[in-house]
């Protein structure tokens, strides 16, 4: 009896080894356990901590659609990220393309005037995705043409945008008053919230159709096909007529337009402007959201809401203990780090395999 | 002209300066990147060596303490960044990526137990500059080098250090040979991963050496996220320095020189969003230029080695 | 006494079994040949000898001595060196360094590079193997990059010297010199264990040879007793017949594709040198060089993938413009390509046998509907493809990687002969692949041949070569020196050729 029991167990555990959804999550819980013996060594109590988060981002409704609703950029910065990485390309520079996908955005909110808003809100859509488009383009074509590594350049044009916007909302674009911004989007381009006073708007559902649009791309076009034959092997694509140099290029605009919407949306449904700062961390979010997804639009949507409820969570978690809210950062930097290393999970389950069978 | 030299010479004597952070990060970088191990991971060991030169400052008093406790913690990041890439053949880039958010995280976590605060750390005992024999008599020299932080000589030393190191060694030889082909090493019995291992940590120990240079060799204070970028640009200076220490420390000069540029022209018209733009921009130019040199990066860089019995 | 005893040797891999209960005694100061197909577990049981794999079970002595080698640094402190088929040299470093590496001299703490020259120096002398140890591995030819392969087992002082498929990259001369050097190192009292595929080599070279076959050991024979065919049969395990069937293709034969004075420039150097050639319908050229010689930037510059730096290629009597030569055009005209590292150009491995079959043509009506996959229609396509090509498989949505190498080169072939090519660019057609997929991929591109087909075949095979061409051409330092009528080659000549010089004594002759 005990013996066929450990011989079930060890092949449950063998297969569970393989199997990605489930290291995924191992991951995820083993780096909630890791932050929590953090924050109990920092003098702090992980249950408070953690209940806290939990009832910030679950506790009632309200607090439930602000979840949802701060999952709706990082679902956007996720698949970003996600997509290039499907293309062989590591955007590292989503930020960057938030920033210049948000900007446009808030200017064709604020200055395009006298359209209805089933016509603005997409003309502010647009904008986005070409300003982010646009500006992971620059990276993908000094890649194709100096070959020059794009994880290096996304990250300085992260600065170089930064900076680009900030100066250009304290000059050309400013608004009236203390705040470096501009100006108030038109009600016709504004996303309302659907829960009073959270950031739950209908962009939740424009960026789950964004992930639906993403898988059909990669699975049914000839485009998506040849996308994705560059990442598994640059050689056999170009043997087989695929213009690589052109494909990166597409790959990088198309990742830049995903974060531009993340952008867009966050402006439209969230502040109404843009303001410097406004997109803090999501860029290295996108990248602990996909990498944690492993790299599929739904995947990346589930650790989207995942990262969501710890960002609301961790709100609430500032705000009701003395814990501060950059513990996320330290979870999500766990996260990254366990889910893109499934050897540390596989680890665990083989020691304690080992210790039943001792 | 006597204005125009001043101008000069403090702009060198600027440049050396704000390039020495650079050069140890890119220093450290070379040196993993010769053993076949990307560490984008620089960014997040300087604000650590930052963090915690200064936190070893402000509970001994004592600066080279203090400097000694950032070398500990930058080890400590290079050894999480070998064991996740070496040990568990994590990528590259995302172990760096990690390290760098949990860097960040971390260091505010910290911020808020130490001095309560999200901000900056109280000021701390820092290095002063030493003065320096024959040097401060020769004219225009004196001006530049006469006066210099001891970190500096340190970065001279280590520059040497790490040249001999690679260039002169059998462990650089063989940290060479695992760069360009791990396979043939550990065909010849060549411990590949403890050679990867040295070379991996060392590169923490200079990261966070350039790290602590920000915090309690220039400021007196760490100030959150304070390296913005400079990991990352030391990363371009490993590439554009070909690989070589020398190199390394020559071209962060460069972006001293950009920086310290910068510095120069914020007193001026221009508005300072677009002057803080320059070094981010700098580094760009400087890869596209980067690519005309001959040399290439080492063969097995950014891959994984697997010793036998692994799958 | 043995050098080496291997008994019950067993290896179980993740789902395979590499070798079974496998027996291996080679007596000191003999040549020993591991002869066996590909996959038959030669390599692996010679890993484990080496101590780059743990067996899972099994025993092993050394000079009689029973041992445990658990990595390659304990081999070599038994005395046992080995030369891998893909050389592990740091090619940007010197000879010397090469050599001496992981045994490295010092001077005061310090790497003696002076002493290290010197002792390889010695050692060459001594061996009779001729090197420049301050020379860069990489501006080495193939056959003195193995010889510091062999030096630095010899400064291993190693006893047991294990060469895994030592002569498949080099020119027959350089085999011949190879031998040499074999036998005299067996003259000084070392033993040699050489894993090959090759009969012949077996035959000239050994004194004993064990077969494997399937991971198990078939026999182990003096290589007195046995003939090539006998081998053969006992390799296989099963009669094979050598000829194929060839007779002219009836009709005009027409020019299809043609080089004109082709020039690519590589590392500034020519590496294609003013190549001229055409290939006509119901033909087969071969090219025959030494690897390294612009076989590659041949198939390149005819496929796209590389651009001329002066020169034309012509198709059916007009030239191409040379802006618009890219991989997409020339599939498009019907150039057809099977390439000669199938690993790196022929598939993609993580993609299904169906993505991989009309890797190249995806954009063609039948797969491809205004940008959209049409899937049902690619998926029957590649079913039929796949079962006329006998790929041998479960399902056309298993992975190409999970295939053997027969099978994915069949994967290949099927995916570019069934687009009914004009002209096919076939390179190392058979490289890694077992005899009896060889034989039916020989098959098929006579078959194409008989069906007015022009093709072009770069082998590094001679044997592959003369049987299969009609015509061959001698490529050499970027140049075609020599073309004749296959019937009028055999080897000797050919390999002379290949090196070079030799093509000026033929004339004179």
């Amino acid at each position: 009896m005990t013996v066929s029991g450990t011989k079930k167990k060890a092949s449950l555990a063998e297969r569970l080894s393989q199997n990605s959804v489930f290291l995924s999550g191992a991951a995820l819980v083993l780096s909630l356990i890791v932050a929590g013996i953090v924050m109990l060594i920092a003098g702090y109590s992980p249950i408070e901590g953690y209940s806290a988060m939990f009832t910030g981002a679950f506790g009632n409704v309200s607090n439930l659609a602000q979840t949802l609703g701060t999952a709706t950029p990082l679902i956007f910065a996720g698949l970003a990220m996600a997509f290039a990485a499907r293309g062989g390309m590591f955007n590292i520079g989503i930020e960057g393309q938030i920033i210049a996908g948000a900007f446009p955005a808030a200017l064709v909110g604020a200055y395009v005037q006298g359209l209805p808003w089933f016509l603005h809100i997409p003309l502010c859509f647009l904008a986005g995705m070409i300003g982010g488009g646009v500006w992971a383009a620059i990276a993908g074509f000094l890649k194709n043409k100096l070959r020059v590594s794009e994880v290096i350049l996304t990250i300085m044009l992260n600065y170089v945008a930064q900076y680009l916007a900030e100066y250009l909302a304290n000059y050309q674009f400013k608004a009236e008053g203390m705040l470096v911004r501009t100006e108030t989007i038109l009600p016709s381009a504004a996303l309302t919230p659907l829960v009073p006073y959270t950031r739950l708007t209908g962009g939740i559902f424009v960026a789950l159709a964004f992930a639906v649009l993403m898988w059909w791309f990669l699975s049914r076009t000839t485009a998506g096909y040849q996308i994705r034959a560059i990442s598994a092997n640059p050689y056999a694509a170009e043997a087989g007529g695929i213009n690589i140099a052109r494909m990166n290029l597409l790959t990088m605009f198309l990742s830049g337009a995903l974060a531009g919407m993340g952008g867009a949306v966050e402006v439209l449904g969230v502040h109404g402007y843009f303001i410097t700062n406004m997109t803090s961390g999501y860029g290295f979010d996108g990248v602990a959201i996909a990498v944690m997804g492993q790299y599929t639009p739904l995947g990346t949507v589930v650790s989207a809401l995942i990262f969501g409820a710890l960002r609301a969570g961790s709100t609430s978690m500032n705000r009701m203990t003395s814990i501060p809210g950059e513990f996320i950062q330290v979870l999500q930097a766990l996260v990254i780090l366990f889910v893109s290393t499934p050897g540390i999970v596989r680890m665990f389950l083989k020691k304690r395999r080992q210790k039943k069978e001792a | 002209m006597e204005d125009i030299l001043s101008v000069v010479t403090s702009l060198i004597a600027g440049s050396i300066r704000v390039s020495i952070p650079i050069a140890f990060a890119a220093l450290g970088g070379t040196l993993s990147e010769r053993s076949g191990i990307i560490n984008m991971g620089l960014e997040g060991t300087m604000l650590i060596g930052a963090f915690f030169g200064v936190v070893g400052s402000y509970f001994t008093n004592n600066v080279w303490l203090g400097l000694l406790t950032a070398m500990l913690a930058g080890a400590l990041c290079g050894l999480l960044h070998a064991v996740l890439t070496i040990r568990f053949k994590c990528e590259h880039v995302l172990a760096g990526v990690g390290i760098n958010v949990l860097a960040s995280g971390l260091t505010v976590v910290l911020l808020q137990m130490i001095w309560d605060t999200k901000g900056k750390s109280a000021e701390v005992a820092s290095f002063s500059n030493i003065s320096l024999p024959v040097i401060n008599q020769i004219p225009v020299l004196k001006d530049i080098l006469g006066e210099v932080s001891p970190l500096l000589i340190l970065l001279a030393v280590s520059v040497v250090g790490v040249w001999f190191l690679l260039y002169r060694t059998v462990f650089g030889l063989r940290a060479r040979v695992i760069g360009e082909n791990p396979e043939a090493a550990g065909s010849m019995g060549i411990n590949v991963y403890r050679t990867q291992y040295i070379c991996v940590i060392l590169c923490g120990v200079l990261a966070a050496i350039g790290g602590a240079y920000m915090s309690i060799g220039d400021i007196h204070m760490f100030s959150r996220d304070m390296v913005s970028g400079r990991g990352f640009i030391a990363l371009a200076v490993v590439i554009f320095g070909g690989w070589h220490p020398v190199g390394a420390w020559l071209g962060s000069l460069l972006f001293g020189l950009a920086q310290s540029l910068q510095y120069r022209l914020q007193t001026g018209s221009i508005p300072p969003q677009l002057v803080q733009m320059l070094p981010y921009v700098a580094t760009i130019v400087v890869l596209i230029f980067a690519r005309g040199s001959s040399r290439r990066a080492p063969a097995s860089e950014g891959k994984h080695y697997y010793a036998k019995g692994e799958q | 006494m043995y050098a080496v005893e291997m008994r019950g040797i067993t290896k179980q891999f993740k789902n395979v079994l590499a070798n079974s209960n496998v027996d291996l005694l080679v007596q000191r100061g003999e040549i020993h040949s591991l002869l066996g197909e590909n996959g038959a577990g030669k390599s692996t049981l010679m890993n484990i000898l080496y101590g780059m794999y743990a067996p899972t079970s099994g025993e092993i002595s050394v000079q009689g001595k029973p041992v445990k080698i658990e990595n390659p640094l304990k081999a070599i402190e038994l005395g046992i060196a080995m030369v891998h088929q893909h050389f592990m040299l740091i090619e940007p470093m010197t000879v010397a360094e090469n050599v001496v590496l992981g045994y490295e001299p010092k001077k005061r703490g310090c790497f003696d590079f002076k002493k290290a020259v010197s002792d390889v120096e010695a050692l060459a002398k001594e061996y009779g193997l001729y090197v420049d140890a301050r020379e860069k591995v990489e501006n080495l030819s193939v056959g003195t990059k193995q010889r510091v392969e062999i030096l630095k087992a010899l400064y291993r002082k190693a006893e047991i010297l294990i060469l895994d498929e030592p002569t498949a990259v080099l020119t027959p001369q350089e085999v011949t010199d190879l031998f040499k050097v074999l036998r005299r190192l067996k003259e000084s009292g070392k033993t040699i264990l050489i894993i090959t595929h090759k009969l012949k080599e077996t035959l000239a070279l050994a004194d004993t040879v064990t077969i494997l076959r399937k991971g198990q050991v078939i026999t182990s024979v003096s290589t007195k007793d046995v003939d090539e065919s006998k081998l053969a049969e006992l390799m296989v395990g099963r009669i094979v017949s050598f000829q194929a069937e060839k007779n002219e293709v009836p009709g005009e034969h027409k020019v299809v594709m043609a080089l004109r004075g082709a020039t690519v420039v590589k590392e500034k150097r020519n590496a294609l040198d003013g190549v001229s050639l055409e290939i006509r319908s119901g033909e087969i050229l071969g090219i025959a060089g030494v690897e390294g010689n612009g076989q590659t930037e041949l198939i390149d510059a005819l496929t796209g993938l590389q651009r001329l730096h002066s020169g034309s290629i012509e198709l059916e009597g007009k030239a191409l413009h040379t802006a618009r030569i890219t991989p997409r055009a020339m599939l498009e005209a019907g150039v057809g390509h099977i390439p000669e590292d199938r690993g790196k150009r022929g598939f993609v491995g993580s993609f299904t046998i169906a993505e991989n079959i009309v890797l190249g043509y995806h954009r063609k009506r039948e797969f491809s509907n205004h940008g959209l996959i049409r899937l049902k229609e690619r998926d029957a396509f590649a079913q039929k493809v796949a079962e006329q090509y006998d790929v041998r498989m479960d399902s056309i949505r298993d992975t190409v990687g999970s295939l053997s190498g027969g099978n994915q080169q069949k994967v290949i072939i099927g995916r570019v002969f069934a687009q009914d090519p004009k002209v096919i660019i076939a390179a190392q057609p058979t490289r890694g692949v077992d005899i009896g997929a060889i034989e039916y991929i020989h098959a098929q591109i006579l078959k194409m041949r008989d069906a007015g087909k022009a093709i072009l075949l770069i082998s590094a095979d001679l044997e592959e070569l003369t049987k299969l061409s009609d015509e061959i051409a001698v490529l050499y330092a970027g140049r075609i020196v020599d073309k004749r009528p296959a019937k009028d080659y055999d080897e000797k000549t050919l390999g002379a050729l290949m090196t070079g010089h030799a093509a000026a004594e033929e004339k004179e002759a």
